[in-house]
Parts: C-alpha cells; sequence; structure tokens
C-alpha cells in the first residue's frame, strides 16, 4: 500500500482498514475447519467490506470439482455458518474470483495448474500477486505442501508482491520437531511472512486482557506478587476425541491445548507491558514471559494427566477413552492434563501458575481466572466472613464471552455476614453483533500482514521446552489416572492443589 | 415488558424502569450509551426500529423524545407528558421510553430527559427530521457529546449542508456522511492500488442527495483538485471518476448495489456497495463517539466551492423527474418550500469554468471559517 494515499488519514476512522490486492488459496479446502471456519470468516470480511475488490479465493482439494461446484460449497457453507446476513450482491463479488484447483499434493501438474490459476487471476481479478496460501492439512503433508509451493516457484515474492504461508497447530510435537517444521517453512518463505494459527488470540476477550490490563489504571497495581494469590487458566471441552482417535492418540491434551493456547494466554496475563502495541515489542514480551518460566522440581507432585472413564457427561452416556473406536487399549495419551509452573520474575515469583485442559469434562469453558491474596486483616469476626472466599478476576474467553469480578458484599439484614458477588461485564450484553470470529480476525491481519497476533517461531519453542520435560517424566513414570466423563477431572487434580492449600474454581 | 405512564414526571419513569428490570430479573445493565431520538410521531415508528436494530450492537437506553402539536389555545398552556416504558424483549438489547410531550412542556425537552440519562454513559441525540440549525445550541442537544443530523431529510439538503458548515461543533455528524463510508473506503482503496497522482474529479448522483454533495467535497478537500459534481437519475450515488496522471479511475454504481470498480490497466472489478438502512447507519455513527474531524474537515470545505451543478431548473428533462423514494420534495419545487426563496442562477458560487452551468440554487453564502 501507498503510504501517500491522500485519500487515508489516520484521523478518519471510518474507514475499515481494506487488505491490498490478493487472493487466499486454501489447501485441505474440503475439510470441517475450511467449511465451518475459514470460508464463512472470508464472506463475513467482504459482507463488512474489508476484502479488496476482486479478492480471490483458490480451493485446492483432491476432489473433482469443477469451479462452480466449489463456489456451490462455499455458498452451502456460507448459507450455514457465516455470521453475517447473506447478501447476494456481496456473493456475486466474491464468486467471480473463486476458482478450484484439482489434485494430490504430490501432484506436479496439479500445483503448475494452481500457478497458471494465479496467473490468470492477476490478470482477470487484478490480485497482483498477491496469496496467502493456508495450509489447512494434516502435519505429515506440510513439508510436502510446502516443498511443492518452493519447487513451483509459487513460494517467490516477485516486484513487490507478497507470498504468505499459514499455518495451523500442531506446530510439532516436541521440541525438535517444532525446529524441524519451522526449518522447513522458513527454507521457503520468510519468517516474517508466516502466519501460524492459534484462534485463541484473535478472541475479542484475550486481546482484551492486554486492554484491561494496560489502558486501565485500576488493575496495573495490583497484577503481582504482592496482591495476586495464583493464577488458573482452563480450557475444559464437554465433548470427546469424536473421529480424531488418528490424530490425537500419541498427542495428548498437554501438546494439544496447553502448549499453545494455555501458555499463550499465561503469557498475555503475565506479561510485562510493551512498549508499542506493535508486533515486535508484543513478541519480545511474551518471549521474555515464556522463557522466564520454571518448573517445579518435583513433576510428579505438581503435574497431573487423566484419561476420561465412562459416565455420564450432561445427560448422555459417554464411553471411557479406552474404549474410543480406533484408541489402542493400553494408551498412555492423556485426555487431561493439569500442571504448575512458576514465572521466575520480579513481578510474579512465588505465584503458581496453574494450567488444566481436558475433554469430557463438566462444560465446554476457557477461562483465566487471577485469584487474589485474603485480605490481610478483617475487622469482621470470622462467622462474619466465613462465606467469603477469595476477590477474583476472570476473563471468560468462552462461551459467553466476558469478564467477572467476585468480592464479598454485605447481605442485606441485620447482621454482618458478608458473602461473595460476582459483577459482570458480557461482551454478549455490551457489544453483541460488531464481535467477529477469530478467524475473521485473523483472515484478514493475514492479508493486512499484520502479525500482532500470531505466535513467533521462538514463542513456539519456547512452549516446547516448557512441555518436554513433563512429556518426557509422564513417559517413564505411571500412568494416566482415569476420571468419569462429565466430571471436573481425576481427584489427583484436586489433591494436587490441596497440597497448596488451593483448590480449582468450578468454572 | 411494557408500561404505560400517564401524565407523569422523570421520576416516576426512573422508577418504572427499575420495576420493570426487576420483573424480568435482570437487575444489573451493561448499557453503553443513552440514545436520545428527536422525532415527529409520523417518523417516530421508524427511528424506534432502526434504534432497535442498532441496540443489538450498542445495548442502550433510548429516549424517543415525541413532540405533540396541540390544535387548540387552551390545550397548548396545558402540559402534559405520557411515557412508554420498555424493557427486555420489546426493546431491542436495551431499554426503552417513549416520551410524548403536549403544551408548554414540549419547549421543556431536556427537563424530562436529563434525569433520564444513563450514569457515566455517553449521550447521542439523533434529529430523525427536523434537525435544529443548530444542533450544539439546542437545549436537547447541548446534554449530548454526540448529535447526529439526517441532511438526507431536509427540505433543502444543500442548504442544510451549509447550514450545518456554519454551526459545526466538534461532535457533530450527519447520517448522510456515514452513506459514504462504503464509496469513501472503497476509493480509498482504489488509490492504494495506483501510483498517479489524480488530476480531477467528478461525482455524480440524484439531485437533493446531500451525500453526493460531501463526498465531493472530502475528495476535493484531501486531494486539492477541482471537484466537479454532476446530476444523475440515481439512485443516490452513481458514479465517480478520478482523472489522474495514469488514466481515469471510476467507481459506477447504477442499481444502488452492485458497483464497477475500473482501475487504469487492470480488469474491471464487481464491488458489493449496497445502500444502507438507517439501522445499520447508526450503528456506524454509534461506534465511534470522538469528534469526526475528516467529517468536519470536508463539510467546512463549502459546498458552493464545488464546480459544475447543474441545476434542476436548467435541465429541461428534470422538470419532469421526481426523485423514487425520497422523501424530499425536488429542489426545483423550491416556490412551495416554506423557506424557499427562488434563486436566479446568477452563476457567482463555485470555481467551474464560465462554460459550464453553475448552481442555481446555491446563493452565495457566508463561506464557512476554514478553521
Amino acid at each position: 500500500m501507498s503510504s501517500s494515499n491522500p485519500l487515508r488519514d489516520p484521523a478518519d476512522r471510518r474507514l475499515p482498514r481494506i487488505a491490498g490486492p490478493s487472493g487466499l488459496v486454501i489447501f485441505g479446502v474440503t475439510g470441517d475447519l475450511s467449511r465451518k471456519k475459514l470460508m464463512p470468516a472470508v464472506y463475513d470480511l467482504a459482507n463488512r467490506g474489508l476484502l479488496p475488490p476482486g479478492f480471490s479465493l483458490v480451493g485446492f482439494a483432491r476432489r473433482e470439482w469443477a469451479n462452480e461446484d466449489f463456489a456451490q460449497e462455499v455458498h452451502d457453507a456460507v448459507k450455514e455458518h457465516a455470521r453475517t446476513p447473506f447478501r447476494e450482491e456481496v456473493w456475486q463479488q466474491l464468486i467471480q474470483g473463486m476458482r478450484f484447483v484439482q489434485g494430490t499434493f504430490d501432484d506436479d501438474d496439479a500445483f503448475e495448474r494452481l500457478r497458471d490459476t494465479i496467473g490468470e487471476l492477476d490478470k482477470a481479478q487484478g490480485t497482483g500477486g498477491n496469496f496467502a496460501f493456508y495450509l489447512s492439512v494434516p502435519p505429515s503433508a506440510f513439508p510436502v505442501v510446502i516443498q511443492q509451493l518452493k519447487k513451483h516457484g509459487l513460494a517467490d515474492q516477485t516486484g513487490g508482491s507478497w507470498r504468505r504461508a499459514v499455518i495451523e497447530k500442531p506446530f510439532g510435537h516436541d521440541l525438535r520437531s517444532a525446529e524441524d517444521l519451522n526449518a522447513t517453512v522458513e527454507e521457503v518463505f520468510s519468517p516474517d511472512q508466516v502466519f501460524r494459527i492459534d484462534h485463541y488470540l484473535g478472541k475479542e476477550t484475550v486481546q482484551n486482557i492486554l486492554a484491561l490490563r494496560f489502558a486501565n489504571q485500576m488493575f496495573e497495581p495490583i497484577w503481582n506478587r504482592s496482591y495476586v494469590d495464583h493464577v488458573q487458566i482452563t480450557m475444559a471441552e464437554d465433548i470427546g476425541i469424536g473421529g480424531r482417535a488418528g490424530y490425537y492418540d500419541g498427542i495428548g491434551a498437554a501438546r494439544d491445548v496447553i502448549q499453545n493456547h494455555l501458555l499463550q494466554l499465561m503469557a498475555l496475563t503475565a506479561m510485562e507491558e510493551p512498549s508499542s502495541f506493535d508486533a515486535d515489542a508484543l513478541a519480545a514480551e511474551k518471549t521474555k514471559v515464556l522463557g522466564a518460566v520454571r518448573l517445579p522440581a518435583d513433576l510428579g507432585a505438581n503435574t497431573v494427566r487423566g484419561q476420561y472413564a465412562e459416565g455420564w457427561q450432561g445427560g448422555e452416556k459417554a464411553v471411557g477413552y479406552l474404549q474410543e473406536d480406533g484408541i489402542d487399549a493400553q494408551s498412555k495419551t492423556d485426555t487431561y492434563a493439569a500442571i504448575k509452573v512458576e514465572v521466575d520474575n520480579r513481578r510474579w515469583a512465588g505465584v503458581p501458575f496453574y494450567l488444566r485442559t481436558g475433554k469430557r469434562l463438566g462444560r465446554r469453558v476457557t477461562e483465566i481466572a487471577v485469584v487474589f491474596q485474603r485480605a490481610p486483616h478483617s475487622p469482621f469476626d470470622h462467622t462474619a466472613t466465613e462465606e467469603l472466599g477469595q476477590n477474583a478476576i476472570v476473563f471468560r474467553v468462552q462461551p459467553d464471552e466476558g469478564i467477572t469480578v467476585r468480592f464479598g458484599s454485605k447481605v442485606p439484614g441485620t447482621s454482618m455476614e458478608i458473602r461473595d458477588v460476582s459483577m459482570d461485564f458480557a461482551y454478549g450484553e455490551s457489544f453483541t453483533e460488531s464481535s467477529p470470529e477469530a478467524y475473521e480476525r485473523l483472515i484478514l491481519d493475514v492479508l493486512l500482514g499484520d502479525s500482532n497476533l500470531f505466535p513467533r517461531t521462538e514463542e513456539v519453542e519456547l512452549s516446547w521446552k516448557i512441555l518436554d520435560p513433563i512429556e518426557e517424566y509422564w513417559d517413564k513414570h505411571g500412568r494416566p489416572a482415569q476420571y468419569p466423563a462429565g466430571t471436573w477431572g481425576p481427584v489427583e487434580a484436586d489433591q494436587m492443589l490441596e497440597r497448596d492449600g488451593r483448590s480449582w474454581r468450578r468454572p | 415488558m411494557k408500561t404505560d405512564l400517564t401524565d407523569t414526571t422523570a421520576s416516576k419513569i426512573n422508577k418504572a424502569l427499575v420495576q420493570a428490570r426487576r420483573a424480568i430479573g435482570t437487575p444489573a445493565v451493561g448499557m453503553v450509551l443513552t440514545l436520545v431520538i428527536v422525532t415527529d410521531e409520523e417518523n417516530a415508528y421508524d427511528a424506534l426500529k432502526a434504534a432497535n436494530d442498532a441496540s443489538r450492537e450498542h445495548p442502550s437506553r433510548t429516549l424517543v423524545v415525541i413532540k405533540r402539536v396541540s390544535r387548540t389555545p387552551r390545550d397548548r398552556t396545558k402540559s402534559r407528558l405520557d411515557a412508554e416504558v420498555r424493557v427486555g424483549a420489546d426493546a431491542g438489547a436495551g431499554e426503552t421510553v417513549v416520551l410524548r410531550l403536549y403544551g408548554e412542556v414540549s419547549d421543556h425537552a431536556q427537563s424530562v430527559v436529563l434525569p433520564l440519562l444513563l450514569p457515566d454513559a455517553p449521550v447521542v441525540v439523533w434529529w430523525s427530521v427536523d434537525a435544529p440549525r443548530d444542533p450544539a445550541g439546542d437545549p436537547l442537544g447541548a446534554l449530548g457529546q454526540r448529535r447526529v443530523t439526517d441532511s438526507y431529510t431536509a427540505e433543502k439538503p444543500v442548504e442544510e449542508l451549509k447550514a450545518r458548515a456554519e454551526s459545526y461543533e466538534p461532535g457533530d455528524t450527519d447520517l448522510a456522511w456515514a452513506r459514504i463510508t462504503p464509496w469513501r473506503s472503497m476509493l480509498a482503496a482504489a488509490l492504494d492500488q495506483v501510483d498517479c497522482e489524480v488530476v480531477s474529479v467528478e461525482v455524480a448522483g440524484e439531485e437533493a442527495n446531500p451525500s453526493v454533495e460531501l463526498l465531493a467535497m472530502w475528495l476535493a478537500d484531501r486531494l486539492h483538485v477541482h471537484v466537479r459534481r454532476a446530476v444523475s437519475a440515481g439512485p443516490g450515488l452513481t458514479q465517480v471518476r478520478l482523472e489522474t496522471t495514469g488514466g481515469p479511475i471510476t467507481l459506477h454504481r447504477s442499481d444502488g448495489a452492485m458497483a464497477t470498480l475500473a482501475l487504469p490497466g487492470q480488469p474491471d472489478r464487481a464491488v458489493a456497495l449496497k445502500r444502507r438502512e438507517t439501522s445499520e447507519l447508526l450503528a456506524e455513527e454509534l461506534r465511534r463517539l470522538d469528534p469526526d474531524d475528516t467529517y468536519a474537515s470536508a463539510l467546512r470545505f463549502g459546498v458552493d466551492r464545488l464546480g459544475g451543478i447543474q441545476s434542476a431548473s436548467q435541465r429541461p428533462e428534470a422538470a419532469t423527474w421526481t426523485p423514487g423514494e425520497l422523501p424530499v420534495r425536488p429542489v426545483q419545487d423550491s416556490a412551495a418550500a416554506p423557506a424557499g426563496k427562488p434563486v436566479p442562477a446568477d452563476g457567482t458560487a463555485g470555481d467551474g469554468d464560465a462554460s459550464r452551468p453553475t448552481p442555481a440554487h446555491m446563493p452565495p453564502v457566508k463561506k464557512a471559517d476554514p478553521q
């Protein structure tokens, strides 16, 4: 974009950030993610007027489709899953730039056709050679696709145009494989053109952590070891592994969720104020925090893993993990993981961060709870404050995005009795419909080349450095604890906090 | 939930609001602003509907102020306030109070509105019709951080724009300006894609549509080139043509929905530029509550510095043309307009070249103070 455009003015805040001429190529376009998230997000962006005229969407998959079949598929996906109402004229604008390329990932002809398609789009739609390649493919196909892109010159940026790679988790399964993967990708795309999607970072509440912490005066003074007792970060799912046995077995909850989502959430909660809100400054602070994470010496006492056993989940009978189709009855894969870590810096020394995630838990919820210390002195007698818990600020990431503040309040009546109450800020109430889907925001950021919300290579590698020792310990010691489906995890996890004189919140 | 209060006061209305909220079980409120809609009985329904739709994005307390006309001198001396309190499903995502003012109290609407404003939250005043000449000076307008008018609904939109420029205070804004945001963003995106300088501009759109003038003024203000305003049959804006050193850039929309963007050396592209509903405009307006400096700057450029507005009376075909869905009277009907003063085509306004017809309906008015 030319910076000298006289029609652009930073003071003119009505004008949205529209991506420059560009297109998006989706590999694995027939997959679930593509249908439920990516296609609707592209439409929603177009509907909000945020895509450039001539924006093009290219699907690449094995299926025998013509362009029209592809357009029909996108049409159906959009109608079913888009956030904003369907509008014919927006659809007409989008459909002109839709193409489908049929082929497998090792098919040289298909990649030649893809290159021709991109060339044709540059002419017909004026995309200017700017394309992002979204790799919605299984990890094993990553290297193949990346190499094919290189081989057929699809990753070459010529004459001021850009080519970007968008990759989804998992970013490897340990430090070694993550480094290999990064090397593979960065051999073809320069690091600043690689966008790793962690869709949690595209969520409004997560971005709001930074707004809440750094735009306000009332929270930051207490955001440290002098006032915070501990932090709990929870991501719970009520579903089992579903049809993902092949992917999930051997990976487990810790690798699937803690390594990326929970450690990113923790970094945002614990990091120092960045000097500015640009990508470099944010990454620098997140990297510092992740680098300062220390694991407890006794991993056995401070980590717990579990597997869901048969049970009742929300009124439905659920089978245990080991009984799921395609799972080895001897599998040691964790479907629940809870770990305690500390951040070794002046702000957080001695404050434990408890991270937990699991499948088939009580309900689907993701939240960050910052739990404060009790008041050092209470003028009220013991009976008055019997029901008073610890103050807490809870970021509810999903569902029902918002923030809850818990504090004690007098119960109406003649006696002095103090009990916990919640004060609530709900996104759904204060800014209902403008809250975009995470993928909308992230796709737009990719097209704009804005990497604020994408974890970088160093962050991914640091996260593995945190998790690898735990996984190694688990490999050598014991088996996952069993917990009935539909509960909040194994008793061992409760005992782990009890030893510290704390307890898990029921989210 | 709906509560009717007849011959009431602001404090009784407040009480009714608290009661209604308790009754439906949501004592805490997360509303972000108070929207005061000033309207008449005729337009109240549409305005409230738009506000309720917009409230899904901006939960608000909506106060609709309807001043009722008293038909007899006896009625005029009496003073009465009726209110209708709606909370919950009847009020979008927020709460609504419809206030009907009879007699003397209708001249003191601010005394009713002031106690009903949400504590601490910003106040937006929107005149859906009949905006005062000086919104910031109006007693109701003075309560708001943001004052939304709509010159599109004015009898003489171009006159209205001049009045707006004269009385502009930070916080003023116009729905006619919000209407052109998609055009502005598309034009800005178009200029992002080419590397050349704009030499001159022509903006075409239906007559009596102030959005056309506002877009033209914005372009003139930003580009510092000659901008000509041309008249077309509409609907709304129809074309913007930027003559650049690299060839013409045109953005053309004939059906009010799909537009074509043509850039030099690039294929034509279809872009969706649908005319938007009032609720969408209002939602956009409520998104930012700080002064809109870009609007101020465009407005202050001055309508009469635009070149080549062909007046309707000089075009024979225009005499029979009536704007399709416009709620306003065509300009050529000015004799019938209350404030109308037929102006001869004196050609003093505008800096268009002499051969071009100059605005007939734009008498030389005091130019807006440039800053």
